[in-house]
């Protein structure tokens, strides 16, 4: 794919943004009235989403005129940096998740940036890796964020099973498989499946935004494939590699299960 | 001695579950006996390394265990929990595993026969079993590794009275059938009487008492 197929732009006005927070506003009356008690966070999720993708914004325009590859790798591991600290939120009930969260997002975002360079989909420029890779880190963020929290469930649910299992001198590897597995698929479930529904159910974002822009409809729905794809493997990777990491953190070396309460988030 | 425990402590919290524990276990049945909340099944897990003690000692044929590896002592000195907890699929895929991972062949009619269960076991579902049933199976697949010792923790809690007699039945006979150690957690002193020669009494953490059952629980 070259930089020509996809040099589409439009100009959006900030009044334009400004008269879509009617939508916002719609949505916390909606909260106010049906008591949902959302509205301060839909007023902190607004103003943090426009602070945020200023900068970022701002930091992307910096990026894209520096053409520099060292840019692009700093923005790409803050945003893994940031990732593994808001997913390990999400696993409070596993040990010491930071590591392995760090971890997955770092190598998903890795392989999968690497491999479609390699294969030749996309150059690695700043124009590419910069919003390919924010999208493969965000994905592969909320996939091991949930994987983990599914664990941190299981192990919980399952510790009577486990210690049988332990007990009959399984290793903490062969004990855990079976929970390994469901918080493994429960990472990767959520993409297969709205992967499977692509373009019936809902219009996927980048496909919106290049048909927004103005792009030819052929080429915003092989782009959207490609980053389809490129999601599908980064969440696998990203939910294999936190999960495989973090259920040894339930685990002492002598293959013992930890008690719950001496569990705590890293 | 099959066991020793040598001022064993440990604490859960602010609450001393084992406190300054010292008693031996020889080769045969015995009984761990006391009110609930004594601490019996937290030392029951400390003798096959599921826990480990925060000071004292826990010796195996008079060798500490730290120095055996964890697993090949936990599948030499086999422990079936209070409540079942089956891996998924059927009874005998249960048996396999087990039997597998102690590198024994498994013989399924015997080891269903020596947890009192029937040959059409092995295909029953593990999920579609009534809880006695469960509760042997898991016996049998502690048997199917042929280990030294069983533990024991409450193996009968759960169960009704027809149910409880099949298990007593199934030690009683695994008695005499093996040359196996049995040790067992039990809140019912009569049940201990039923199964074992040797009684260690625990009371909030402590040994009150150890000895044969004879004086134990005269």
């Amino acid at each position: 794919m070259t930089a020509a197929a996809l040099s589409t732009s439009i100009h959006v006005a900030l009044w334009q943004v400004g008269a879509a927070l009617a939508l916002v506003a719609l949505a916390a009356a909606i909260s106010y009235w049906r008591r949902a008690d959302l509205e301060r966070d839909i007023a902190v999720a607004t103003v943090r989403s426009i602070v945020q993708l200023t900068l970022v914004g701002y930091a992307i325009k910096l990026i894209f005129e520096a053409d520099t590859i060292w840019l692009v790798l700093a923005l790409l591991s803050a945003m893994v940096l940031f990732g593994a600290i808001t997913a390990r939120h999400r696993a409070e009930r596993v040990p010491r998740s930071f590591w392995p969260l760090l971890i997955a997002l770092a190598a998903a975002g890795a392989s999968t940036l690497g491999l479609v360079v390699a294969l030749g989909i996309f150059e690695p420029t700043p124009r590419y890796l910069v919003p390919v890779g924010g999208m493969v880190i965000g994905n592969a963020m909320t996939a091991s964020a949930v994987a983990l929290n599914r664990l941190g469930d299981e192990v919980a649910d399952s510790r009577a099973r486990i210690e049988a299992t332990l007990a009959l001198g399984a290793t903490a590897s062969e004990a855990a498989m079976p929970i390994v597995r469901r918080a493994l698929r429960s990472g990767m479930i959520t993409l297969v499946d709205s992967t499977k529904t692509t373009g019936l159910i809902f219009f996927p974002g980048t496909m919106v935004g290049m048909l927004l822009a103005g792009a030819n409809p052929t080429d915003a729905v092989r782009l959207q494939l490609i980053l389809l794809y490129a999601l599908l493997g980064s969440v696998s990777i990203a939910a294999l590699i936190a999960t495989g990491l973090a259920y040894r953190n339930f685990f002492t070396p002598a293959q013992q299960l930890l008690e719950m309460e001496a569990e705590a988030p890293a | 001695m099959l066991f020793e425990l040598r001022e064993v402590g440990l604490t859960r919290g602010d609450r001393a579950v084992l406190d300054s524990v010292s008693a031996e276990v020889p080769v045969g049945a015995t009984a761990i006996v006391g009110p609930s909340g004594a601490g019996k099944s937290t030392l029951l897990r400390l003798l096959n390394r599921l826990a480990d003690p925060d000071s004292g000692e826990v010796l195996y044929r008079d060798r500490p265990l730290p120095e055996y590896d964890p697993l090949a002592l936990r599948r030499r000195v086999s422990l079936v929990p209070q409540l079942p907890a089956l891996l998924e699929g059927t009874v005998e895929s249960n048996l396999r595993y087990a039997a597998g991972l102690a590198g024994r062949e498994l013989d399924t009619p015997r080891s269903l026969r020596l947890a009192g269960l029937g040959p059409e076991f092995a295909g029953r579902d593990a999920k579609r079993l009534s809880v006695g049933e469960q509760q042997r199976a898991m016996l049998g697949r502690a048997l199917a590794q042929e280990p030294e010792v069983l533990l024991l923790d409450e193996p009968t809690s759960a169960l009704d009275h027809a149910a409880r007699d099949a298990i007593e039945a199934a030690l009683a006979e695994l008695r005499r059938e093996l040359e196996i150690s049995i040790v067992l957690v039990s809140h019912d002193p009569e049940q201990a009487r039923r199964l074992a020669d040797w009684v260690v009494r625990l009371e909030q953490g402590r040994v009150v008492d150890a000895g044969p059952l004879e004086r134990v629980l005269a």
